[in-house]
């Protein structure tokens, strides 16, 4: 073991003694300053996820969240460097978190807020006109063959329970008593200009942009959304994209490689 | 302890071109004041890590910024300290960010964070031996080939020390700067913390470092522990208004350096800008007093 294996594990494990080979030169016991840092390791990871997830830990209370995600950064630290990409796994770890099961809806809102996290963070893409967009595709003649190009920031996401209704409930002051989170729906999370926006949408929405995002033609992502929902509606789903600058552009149709 | 006699430098440091004057830590519950209102700072300081995302309002908004202020890049990540090889994936993020915003500055940290494939996110602490002063050299070194500029190395804060050190921390960053040719970051609340952390004379510490190189200083506030001993454990935080104290060492630390760009450091319980801007008055009060 290396200095830094013993120190890393012992960071990473409250229960582990300090390691060996540290003093203090008032002739204070190590461990109350190895402390120090352990200290600083969770609760700079806890705070990053709580940062990340606000609605998540309101859910659930403050307490009730830090010690959830204190065993979530013990159990899964980051890999990388880059902070505002810890968490990923968040929301599956809560799925399987059975002290948090009396919140069945929790994991899902998680999921939404790591969306939003990723939609704020995502690349950037030249503006472009809408209704020039609209236009280009009314005027194709092999229109299904068309791959739409969705903005970078756009993720969508089916949940059992509203889970829109539950974030924005936790937007604002009040109103609580009304919301029913028994009843599913879909999550549309994208970034028009700065602003991160959320949308309840229905389950044929969400397959038709998860279809595309795959890289689905559009006669296939139609399809796609059809067999979620026959009650997809085309035009609605695409105005709502559009409406939002979130459909960047058309492109003819491409030959994939094999 | 084992103490190294000092060689005159072969190179004098390059010290990059951050004003002498007081700058801030650019959060971003502050970017649109500081468009809106074009505050007189120094310069901004930003934690790279933060902008090592796409795209969105962080390079929006630090884009525009940049367009009115002189900019250091502060590093948090990089594990200069660390047992393994640097990242080469986040040594090219770092050189990216460089290439896009040309920051008159880049300074990272005498300290580990990355083991393994394990980001511990905390800076922390180092034996001072051979091996470990040969490592830190070798990736500074690499550090600085890589970016194509010298780069400033910030002084730690600690709370305990290792038995295999057979440097003090002053000797062992001296000998860094000699080797390698890097500048220094002096963090002044380091210094602080440190010292009294580990019964040393913070004016001492400061005076056993080659000032020559110091390319910027940092203040920030601590926040007061004890430990078992019921003895003052203080932990840099960067969650308070600097101490007295602090701004005392600053002002002896001027009078040696003459004046240095001067970044205020806050990350938590981060307050009004106004209160961050009247902090960068008052350490302009003392910059304009430092003879050069």
């Amino acid at each position: 073991m290396s200095l830094h294996d013993d120190f890393a594990s012992a960071l990473l494990a409250p229960d582990q003694p300090c390691p060996d080979g540290l003093f203090s030169s008032n002739g204070a016991d190590p461990a109350s300053r190895f402390a120090v840092y352990r200290n600083n390791v969770h609760s700079s990871l806890i705070n990053a996820l709580a940062t990340a997830y606000p609605v998540t830990a309101q859910l659930v209370g403050d307490a009730f969240f830090r010690a959830m995600a204190g065993i979530f950064v013990q159990a899964y630290p980051p890999n990388s460097p880059l902070i505002s990409e810890y968490g990923s796994t968040f929301a599956d770890f809560i799925q399987g978190f059975e002290p948090a099961a009396s919140v069945p809806y929790l994991a899902d809102v998680a999921r939404l807020e790591c969306l939003r996290v990723s939609a704020y963070h995502a690349a950037d893409t030249p503006w472009v006109d809408s209704q020039a967009v609209l236009q280009q595709l009314q005027t194709q003649t092999n229109l299904g063959a068309q791959h739409l190009q969705l903005h970078p920031s756009v993720g969508a996401l089916n949940s059992a329970y509203a889970v829109v209704a539950v974030w924005a409930a936790h937007q604002t002051e009040g109103a609580l008593a009304t919301l029913d989170p028994w009843h599913a729906q879909g999550v549309l999370v994208l970034r028009q200009g700065l602003s991160v926006k959320v949308f309840a949408i229905d389950g044929g929405s969400v397959a038709f942009i998860n279809s595309l995002k795959h890289g689905s033609a559009l006669e296939m992502a139609v399809a796609d959304a059809l067999e979620a929902s026959a009650a997809f509606d085309l035009h609605q789903c695409l105005a709502l994209l559009i409406n939002h600058d979130a459909l960047t552009h058309s492109l003819p149709e491409q030959k994939v490689s094999p | 302890m084992m103490t190294l006699s000092l060689l005159p430098t072969v190179s004098p440091v390059q010290v990059p071109g951050l004003p002498y004057r007081a700058g801030l830590g650019l959060k971003n519950e502050h970017f649109k004041e500081v468009l809106d209102t074009s505050p007189d700072i120094g310069f901004f300081e930003v934690h790279a890590e933060n902008y090592m995302v796409a795209g969105g309002p962080f390079h929006h908004y630090l884009g525009l910024i940049r367009e009115r202020y002189p900019l250091s890049l502060h590093g948090v990540g990089l594990s200069i300290g660390g047992e393994g090889p640097l990242n080469r994936e986040h040594l090219g993020r770092l050189a990216a960010l460089i290439e896009r915003y040309q920051p008159h500055s880049f300074s990272e940290h005498l300290a580990w964070s990355s083991h393994g494939p394990v980001f511990l996110n905390d800076l922390l602490p180092l034996a001072y031996d051979a091996a470990t002063l040969s490592r830190v050299c070798e990736h500074v070194d690499q550090v600085q080939s890589t970016l194509k500029r010298p780069m400033l190395l910030e002084n730690p804060s600690t709370y305990l020390q290792f038995q295999r050190s057979t440097l003090d921390e002053t000797d062992f960053i001296s000998e860094i700067i000699r080797r390698t040719g890097c500048g220094l970051l002096l963090d002044v609340n380091n210094v602080y913390v440190s010292c009294i952390n580990h019964q040393r004379d913070p004016l001492a510490y400061v005076n056993a470092l080659p000032l020559r190189a110091v390319g910027e200083i940092h203040l920030a506030g601590f926040a007061e522990d004890t430990d078992n001993l019921g003895d003052r454990l203080l932990i840099d935080d960067h969650g308070a208004p600097i101490d007295s104290a602090v701004w005392q060492l600053y002002e002896q630390v001027l009078a040696l350096t003459g004046p240095v760009a001067t970044l205020i450091e806050r990350d938590n319980q981060v307050p009004a800008f106004s209160v961050l801007h009247a902090e960068a008055q008052h350490a302009e009060r003392y910059l304009s007093q430092a003879h050069p």
